[in-house]
């Protein structure tokens, strides 16, 4: 099998704070094959953005990594240092699509002094070279009047502009891996619609491999190729969307499906709230809000195990199933 | 832009007029009559009177008033009762060695005041930090009076090192002209000895003058920063791997600065102020001492031009701290 382009394995991160430690992350692990885009779901304060930071190498002080990987192109980019992070992996071999196109910008420079920056540092040319590159990506992303846009400011485009310049600018590097957080969240529905179609394209045009964080379960069904469902820092389930969503194997999954309101009559909800990460319970997070919990759930070291062909799943009901990761 | 200053500047001529209003009253009620001041300790009453009526000082005060608004506007401002000279002439004389003061503190303010306030940003809650958030509440908590003695008696008396009062050594003739700035007019008489005398004097006042501002600089800059820091655009910026020396002293300091723009702003009407104790410690012949000395006189057109000027310049600074202000962010210049 061909070495995965970002594989990220048990990975634990806890940030210290006034209030003590809290452990944002407790073994997340998947992996992002070539060509592929991987939906990472969870509720908000789950730890997506903290994964994001972890693997771009951007952590809040205080964060520290108590275990894990994080593989990107075989390499452990937990060893880089932040200078050859710069260098060699932020802005040019993963790139990244913030959530907030409205707040992501500066506003006080023009989008073409922004976004030529990182192209400068990691691309050969001249700048006017840079320019015309940039420029026609611009294009290729579908932006009115793409010649004019480099030196106009932020503040004169709409939130839909906004983001196709920061998904050219993600671009623009030519990218192995491209991780994009939410990027539509703040947009309007239409927007987002074609935004998604967008991305869809310029994957399978490019070749590129995308992280796609979420916590909308439509947009994974629309967009992704394979799922990770993140529950209170713990992967519980990573399989191919399409059976993800259709069998939920993990009781979070299944219970998060049900919420769905396109999926009920009525508005079904989980029982009880996420643990904060200061007192998250012992074992398995979920367990407590579980339906199907049994007293050894607190006991279990998380792991995912195979319980179906490319379909791993971290919970007490399918370890007597064998197989290991 | 030259309509957005237009602009700016109409809107400053009411406070200016209100400003020629309140400060004409206000010395008219001090009790301080300046006919007796004039006349010296052993008139007689008839002299009082006569000296009162050459200055016009026996018309109704609305009458005053007006023959008042009449010179400022041919920029008359009469004859200083103390010099007998015209006021307007002190003032044209004088000013030059305010405003070099004056530049030369804001430049040591602004210069250092910036960097450091990045920098203790940069360490927040680190021991740098603790450092310049200590110094800059000593600096603006010092009186600038005790720190300029002390710095004569350390700099100028002790170690030797820079002169310890005036503007040029005794026995140097200043050139003469053309701008009336010492230090201009040295480089452009090819005086490079007295440039480098004039430097030296002005090391002391202007440090002295500087301090409050630089204080307040380094805090601004240093909060701006930080607030700055929190953005999602620096998190973006970071992520896509914007080189850190460009991303801190480009992207986030020009996010930084606009309150510390505002202060700036605001610090010019401390240093006039300031100036006024500066000068008279160091001897420095500006508009400071000048105006000291019109107090202790109760010399009241003096008094009377010097406060329109400080306003004049205030508002000058304030237009110009809008125009900066715009510079720094596009979302004002289309707004306006």
């Amino acid at each position: 099998m061909a070495v995965p382009v970002l594989a990220v394995e048990g990975l634990r991160l806890a940030i210290r704070g006034d209030e003590g430690e809290a452990r944002i992350l407790d073994h997340v692990s998947f992996s992002v094959a070539q060509g592929e885009i991987l939906g990472i779901v969870g509720e908000s304060g789950c730890g997506k953005s903290t994964l994001i930071r972890a693997i771009l190498g951007i952590l809040p002080r205080g964060a520290r990594i108590g275990a894990g990987e994080i593989r990107f192109e075989g390499e452990n980019l937990l060893a880089f240092s932040e200078a050859e992070l710069d260098r060699t992996v932020r802005g040019s071999r993963i790139s990244f699509i913030p959530q907030d196109p409205y707040l992501a910008l500066n506003p006080l420079f023009t989008v073409g002094a922004q976004l030529l920056e990182s192209m400068r540092r990691h691309l050969p040319g001249t700048p006017r070279e840079h320019r015309e590159q940039l420029t026609k990506i611009l294009r290729r992303v579908q932006l009115p009047d793409a010649e004019l846009a480099l030196d106009r400011y932020p503040h004169q485009f709409s939130g839909g502009q906004r983001q196709r310049l920061l998904i050219a600018a993600a671009l623009a590097c030519r990218p192995k891996l491209v991780i994009a957080d939410e990027p539509t969240t703040a947009l309007d529905v239409t927007t987002q619609q074609q935004i998604l179609v967008l991305l869809r394209e310029l994957v399978d045009d490019m070749g590129l491999s995308m992280l796609f964080v979420t916590h909308d379960l439509g947009v994974v069904a629309e967009l992704c190729d394979r799922v990770g469902v993140i529950y209170a820092g713990q992967s519980v389930e990573n399989g191919p969307a399409r059976h993800l969503l259709r069998a939920p194997m993990h009781p979070y999954t299944a219970a998060l499906l049900a919420c769905h309101p396109d999926r009920s009559d009525d508005f079904v909800g989980i029982p009880g709230s996420v643990p904060s990460p200061l007192r998250a319970p012992p074992g398995c997070r979920f367990a407590p809000r579980c339906a199907q919990a049994q007293p050894a759930c607190t006991l279990r070291d998380p792991a995912l195990r195979n319980a179906a062909p490319g379909h791993a799943v971290d919970c007490i009901l399918y370890d007597a199933q064998d197989g290991g990761r | 832009m030259a309509g957005f200053v237009l602009r700016r500047m109409l809107l400053v001529l009411p406070s200016l007029f209100g400003l020629l209003v309140v400060t004409f009253l206000l010395i008219r009620t001090i009790p301080a009559d300046p006919a007796v001041a004039l006349a010296g300790d052993n008139a007689t009453p008839a002299q009082i009177a006569a000296i009162r009526e050459s200055y016009g000082l026996d018309q109704p005060l609305p009458v005053q008033f007006l023959r008042y608004l009449r010179g400022v506007a041919r920029l008359d401002f009469g004859e200083s009762q103390y010099s007998g000279r015209p006021v307007a002439l002190d003032i044209a004389q004088r000013l030059p060695a305010t405003l070099e003061l004056t530049f030369a503190a804001l430049v040591i303010a602004i210069g250092l005041g910036i960097p450091l306030g990045v920098v203790a940003a940069m360490h927040h809650n680190r021991w740098p930090d603790f450092l310049l958030r200590i110094g800059s509440v000593a600096g603006i908590a010092v009186a600038a009076f005790w720190l300029a003695i002390m710095l004569q008696m350390l700099f100028a008396m002790k170690l030797g090192w820079l002169p310890l009062r005036g503007q040029l050594s005794a026995g140097l003739t200043p050139p003469a002209g053309p701008t009336g700035f010492l230090l201009t007019d040295c480089l452009l008489a090819g005086r490079f000895d007295l440039f480098l005398d004039a430097a030296r004097h002005l090391v002391l006042p202007a440090v002295t003058l500087s301090l409050g501002g630089l204080a307040t600089i380094t805090r601004f800059t240093r909060a701006g920063v930080l607030d700055t820091l929190q953005k999602d655009f620096v998190t973006y910026e970071r992520a896509v791997g914007f080189p850190r020396g460009r991303l801190i002293w480009v992207y986030v300091l020009r996010n930084s600065v606009v309150a510390t723009v505002t202060q700036i702003g605001l610090l010019f009407g401390g240093l006039m102020a300031g100036a006024v104790v500066v000068e008279s410690i160091y001897d420095w012949p500006g508009i400071g001492s000048y105006t000291v000395q019109a107090i202790l006189t109760a010399d009241s057109k003096v008094m009377l031009a010097v406060t329109l000027l400080i306003g004049l310049i205030y508002a000058a600074v304030n237009i110009l701290t809008d125009v900066v202000h715009a510079l720094i962010d596009p979302r004002l210049r289309e707004s306006r």
